[in-house]
């Protein structure tokens, strides 16, 4: 953007510019403060008794005061949450992966009779809300007898995030060469083979991408497990935090404890990839 | 591209093709229409009885006491997606022209503007509720320790003041996503196009409204339609920060909460009526359906190939 300055040779111009990136520049910090005052607070209250919440609430903690998070981790379910959580979101991205670079790549590199309905089969799915279809779907899981059973969020996840999964896959796989897919096909290669050994190697990055942007909606939801799962062992982490929220309501610590516990994976996560999670969570939007 | 010639490369896409399909029919189509199916039956508890034609669309939409509880809750769906249209896509747009300069900083301020949207909606609505706790709250304590004492008061207990103290949690958690698709889009105006205004007009005015803002068309035209369908989905904050009734008052009520009521019952009243519960889904699915399709033709409209 230096060229902006460039443009303003006179100096009321250069003032002007300057004047503007100011105002620009604060309000940038001011939305970043404000983005991140909230976090910074629920953190810092974590490591405070209640008292100390009340009275001090932007104060810096003593960060060895742990009993809060000691008491999160012994005396609730959260680890098991945690895990439940971490197995359902693992299995279905897994799923969903493969699923769907399986439909992209038939589309995207074979011709055939009713490829074009069959992407826009997967694309009406995209925008459609499916939590107002939740009356069949938990009919159809109590039929499969997949109620109170994880099963049931991995199917419903599966098919929610198969749509953005073939929409992103497809794009991409279009973009590869066929040189080397025709050169392994003259050598006498099979179909799987090829799919397998030369043209997946290439689709990882797409993958990053359409995993990251199933990641955040599963790992976060909280719909379906409200339906489905009743039983305290089955429940996901955004589930269980409404149990114990109830349970500790009056300690506050040990509240802002709990959220703090169940933001810190997604969050370090983000910290670590947030270019990809940016690109990931905004790629559906932008074409 | 290969014709389709031979029996086992036609076996190879049915093979890759059918499973996730087979998905997608299962959990999302079948389950869509059967919805509209359901809506048109009597239900007794789990069990479907017979057919009753529009009657359950007749309840929820004109019988009393149904129909209060959804017209009420339709307002303030329309109340909330207007407030975040601003609060969230407004304030969104801004912040994408101001990262859009690439000041120093930029990079660090766009990580933080993104890293809300990240947190499960669930672990902001709780956080949020506590920061409006009337007595130990953040937010009042705030106000008191700079003056404004007078300004303090009961957010998310008065009818008022409840459903603003949602919508603010609500844009503060999701502003970072309009804001980068924003900037996504702004980042693809050609220098050209911003060499050429800035020789004909110094005003940042002029240069956002004739040449940023319908330039960055498409991006609007994306965002502006997932928070219409956000907006009348709306469940979750309003379910971890004002509870199943919509509290104080109905006054936080929404499509989304009357209809898991409808559909599941409450503690305190355990009735589910899966008939209504499928007739109010169905409705909500045709409005946003209707009006997601008509924002869609309409912005497109002046979408401008670059």
């Amino acid at each position: 953007m230096s060229a902006a300055v460039e443009h303003y040779g006179d100096r009321r111009g250069l003032l002007g510019t300057l004047g503007r990136d100011g105002l620009i520049q604060i309000i940038l910090i001011a939305n970043t403060v404000i983005m991140l005052a909230p976090i910074v607070i629920m953190v810092f209250a974590a490591f405070k008794t209640s008292a100390q919440i009340y009275q001090h609430p932007f104060a810096l903690p003593d960060f060895t005061h742990v009993e809060n998070i000691v008491k999160i981790w012994t005396e609730t379910n959260f680890l098991r949450y945690l895990l439940n959580s971490v197995f359902v979101t693992g299995t279905s991205i897994t799923l969903v992966l493969a699923l769907g670079t399986m439909a992209a790549y038939a589309i995207a590199r074979y011709e055939f009779w009713g490829a074009g309905f069959i992407l826009m089969f997967f694309l009406a799915g995209l925008t459609l809300p499916l939590k107002l279809a939740i009356i069949p779907l938990f009919i159809l899981m109590r039929d499969l007898g997949a109620l109170n059973t994880p099963f049931s969020l991995i199917l419903v996840y599966v098919a929610m995030g198969l749509p953005t999964t073939v929409f992103i896959m497809t794009g991409f796989i279009r973009t590869l060469p066929s040189e080397l897919e025709d050169a392994a096909r003259m050598d006498g290669a099979s179909e799987a083979r090829i799919m397998w050994s030369i043209m997946l190697p290439l689709v990882r990055p797409a993958m990053v991408i359409a995993g990251i942007q199933n990641l955040v909606p599963i790992w976060n939801d909280f719909f379906f497990p409200l339906i489905f799962i009743q039983n305290d062992n089955l429940k996901t982490l955004p589930q269980g935090l409404t149990t114990f929220m109830g349970e500790y309501n009056s300690n506050w610590g040990v509240l802002f404890a709990g959220l703090t516990l169940s933001a810190a994976p997604i969050v370090l996560l983000y910290i670590i990839l947030s270019r990809q999670f940016i690109n990931g969570m905004t790629s559906g939007a932008v074409k | 591209m290969p014709r389709l010639r031979l029996t086992g490369r036609g076996l190879w896409i049915t093979v890759l093709i059918v499973p996730p399909l087979a998905f997608v029919a299962l959990f999302i189509v079948y389950p869509i229409i059967s919805a509209f199916a359901y809506a048109f039956f009597e239900w007794k508890g789990m069990a479907r009885g017979q057919f009753v034609g529009f009657d359950n669309f007749y309840k929820v939409l004109f019988a009393p006491p149904y129909a209060s509880y959804t017209w009420n809750a339709f307002r303030n769906n329309v109340m909330v997606f207007f407030a975040l249209m601003v609060l969230q896509n407004g304030v969104g747009f801004l912040l994408a022209y101001c990262l859009w300069r690439g000041l120093p900083g930029a990079r660090f301020h766009r990580i933080a503007v993104f890293l809300p949207v990240v947190l499960s909606t669930i672990i902001v609505g709780y956080m949020f509720k506590l920061f409006y706790h009337p007595l130990f709250g953040v937010v009042n304590i705030s106000l008191k320790s700079v003056g404004l004492g007078a300004l303090a008061q009961p957010w998310l207990g008065q009818d008022t003041t409840a459903l603003w103290s949602l919508v603010v949690a609500n844009a503060w958690h999701m502003v970072g996503f309009p804001a980068l698709v924003f900037l996504a889009g702004m980042q693809r105006i050609p220098g050209e196009i911003l060499d050429a205004v800035r020789m004909e007009t110094e005003s940042e005015w002029v240069k956002i409204s004739k040449v940023v803002w319908p330039l960055v068309a498409p991006s609007a035209t994306v965002v502006f339609v997932l928070l219409f369908v956000g907006a009348f989905n709306w469940f979750e904050i309003p379910y971890v920060m004002a509870g199943l009734d919509g509290s104080p008052y109905g006054s936080t009520d929404v499509l989304g909460l009357l209809f898991y009521r409808t559909a599941f019952g409450t503690v305190s009243s355990s009735t589910q009526n899966f008939g209504m519960g499928s007739a109010l889904a169905v409705l909500i699915f045709l409005f946003i359906a209707a009006v997601a399709s008509v924002i869609t033709v309409k912005l497109r409209a002046r979408e401008i190939e670059l």
